[in-house]
């Protein structure tokens, strides 16, 4: 049984979510290989190279995968994916772009966001925004999976000593083009890799506001989430979203600051190991999940908060 | 141009659900149901690019038992044109359900396929990708700002670092994000409307779609709960829980 894990990664290097669809590879068991496809990558699969626990490194090296078009990843990632018994990836935008079409493409189905592996062909997943956990078996001759980022401990990046193999398949659909992004620079830790977040609600009231915040996720080392009222109000950008539709996330410490806790957001962020909650109405659902509840106005708690930092 | 929409029937987005205690599945019954908020998004921009004269017609579909007429007649009000139901009671996974929505494309021929990006009860975010492989049509998905071109669309979307922008070939599939317009409300005159514009019924079979699954659902338990927190009385008394108490501070 092989298992093709295909990384996320920026060309020069591997993104740590990867590290986690590697794990939930090693949990199924078997082989595992990681597919690289993009544009000058050999830093990439350099770094896929000594992941421990991989065998080899496949690696595309072609323009046409240099953003990852669906389009063409996945006609890439179909050719070579039947002769694996599981090919999978972690549940980025960009996984969840290109894998259903990788599915359907090999005419099976793909099982979303794995939080549990039970056997090689039965999988746990959260449905209803984390409200219920559904078990799944799969009869298809391969298994497409991606992988919750927040469910498996990250692999070793170190120790490993995969061989290395290009493949020369060049698959480019001219069906689409890419034209430009806003990538915010990013002056603090990942949301996805953060092990302490603090994040805003509408009860921040502003973009400004949100300068509270930064000066206490300065002196944590956090990074700064948003709830989706404060990002569709302009306040901060889309990516900062956490919830069902957004981010899931699990720090070791997540503090949410006039946030109302709605079963959207929650699903996001209630596997957090400790949550600390602001909030200045007693009666916000956000309580029933917090750890360490404080009924404050945040324009006064969140500045002592920093003051005692 | 013509348009075609897709629209889930799905427990209302303010329900909070309970699973069934045998563990066979969730609750439905006598729950409220609606049409996927992300599929209102999706037929708010269609009918928008009516409205702007670039499309001619809405066509909004949806696939599962004939309750989903009601998810049908909601969409008509809010705009759309005509609606096609496919009707099975079959719990439908969205593969097959990707299969009867090629079958549509093929029959009504649309240049512009609009889907939600996510159905709000399995979250799954998979069938519109799996549509665009089935259809072999370019895919703009998670979209925050359509664009309709020459033959294209130039469409703005919303990745893990922020925005990206590309530009797909007409006919395409896109899927919406939450961020790519505030659907409006039905006008009651519009309700009285809908009730008069035509619906057509097809069976999978009639299709010709195959709609087995081969993923089967063992059981559906609830989530491992919470232990229940305290209420801290200050600010000192948090830093100092979170310093010595739960140690995740320094
Ligand atoms: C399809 C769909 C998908 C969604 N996806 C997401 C998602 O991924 N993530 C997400 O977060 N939401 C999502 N939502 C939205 C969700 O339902 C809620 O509307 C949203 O989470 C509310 O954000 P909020 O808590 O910031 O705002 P509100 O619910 O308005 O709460 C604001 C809170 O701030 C408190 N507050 C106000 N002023 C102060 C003050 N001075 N001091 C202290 N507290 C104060 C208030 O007491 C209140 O509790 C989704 C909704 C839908 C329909
Ligand atoms: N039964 C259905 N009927 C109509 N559209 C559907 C159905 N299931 C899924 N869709 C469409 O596919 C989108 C994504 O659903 P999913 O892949 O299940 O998360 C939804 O927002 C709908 O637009």
């Amino acid at each position: 049984m092989s298992i093709l894990v295909v990384a996320e990664h920026d060309n020069d290097s591997i993104k740590a979510p990867t590290l986690v669809a590697v794990a939930a590879a090693q949990a199924i068991g078997g082989d595992i290989e990681i597919l690289i496809a993009g544009s000058g990558c050999s830093g990439a699969s350099d770094a896929a190279s000594k992941i421990a626990g991989v065998s080899k490194v496949l690696v595309a090296d072609n323009d046409c995968y240099a953003h990852q078009l669906a389009e063409n990843i996945a006609d890439l990632i179909s050719e070579i994916g039947s002769g694996y018994s599981h090919i999978l990836t972690v549940t980025t935008t960009s996984g969840k772009n290109y894998m259903p079409r990788v599915a359907a493409l090999l005419d099976v189905a793909q099982i979303s966001e794995i939080s549990g592996v039970v056997s090689e062909d039965t999988f746990e997943r959260p449905i209803y925004a984390g409200n219920a956990i559904a078990t799944v078996q799969s009869s298809d001759s391969i298994k497409v999976l991606t992988v919750r980022g927040t469910a498996f401990d990250p692999v070793e990046a170190q120790g490993g000593s995969a061989s290395v193999e290009n493949i020369d398949i060049v698959k480019d659909s001219g069906l689409s083009t890419w034209d430009q992004e806003e990538i915010a620079k990013l002056e603090r830790p990942e949301l996805t890799a953060a092990s302490i977040i603090i994040s805003g609600g509408r009860g921040m009231q502003n973009g400004e506001n949100f300068a509270l915040l930064e000066s206490v996720a300065d002196k944590l080392g956090a990074a700064i989430g948003a709830s989706r009222a404060a990002v569709d109000a302009g306040f901060v950008p889309n990516d900062m979203q956490v919830g069902q539709t957004g981010k899931i996330v699990a720090p070791d410490l997540y503090i949410a600051v006039g946030i109302s806790g709605a079963i959207q957001h929650l699903a996001g962020m209630k596997d957090s190991k400790v949550i600390v909650a602001i909030n200045k109405d007693e009666d916000a659902p956000i309580f029933q999940v917090a750890d360490y509840g404080l009924v404050a106005d945040l324009f006064k708690a969140v500045p002592e908060l920093d003051a005692l930092l | 141009m013509k348009v075609l929409v897709a629209a889930k029937r799905v427990v209302d987005y303010n329900v909070n659900i309970r699973v069934l205690s045998d563990n066979t599945g969730v609750d439905l019954n006598n729950v409220k149901m609606s049409l996927n908020p992300f599929d209102e998004i999706a037929l708010e921009e269609a009918v928008r690019l009516r409205e702007a004269g670039t499309a001619e017609e809405v066509i909004v579909v949806s696939i599962g038992s004939s309750a989903c007429q009601e998810q049908i007649r909601t969409a008509l009000a809010l705009g759309a044109d005509r609606g096609i139901l496919v009707e099975t009671e079959e719990e439908m996974q969205p593969l097959a359900i990707a299969k009867v929505l090629k079958a549509i494309v093929e029959k009504e021929q649309p240049q512009l396929i609009i889907l939600g990006k996510q159905a709000i009860d399995d979250d799954n975010s998979q069938t519109g990708q799996m549509l665009a492989a089935l259809a072999g049509l370019s895919q703009a998905t998670f979209a925050s700002k359509v664009v309709i071109g020459d033959g294209t669309a130039t469409v703005t979307r919303e990745v893990d670092g922020g925005l990206e922008t590309i530009t797909v070939k007409l006919p395409a599939i896109i899927t919406t994000d939450l961020r790519l317009n505030e659907p409006r409300y039905a006008s009651l005159p519009n309700i009285m409307k809908a009730k008069k514009k035509q619906v057509d019924i097809y069976t999978p079979e009639e299709l010709g779609v195959d709609i087995v699954s081969r993923v089967k659902t063992l059981k559906v338990e609830p989530p491992a709960e919470r232990k229940a927190g305290v209420i801290v009385e200050s600010v000192e008394e948090l830093v100092d829980k979170l310093r010595n108490e739960a140690k995740v501070i320094s």
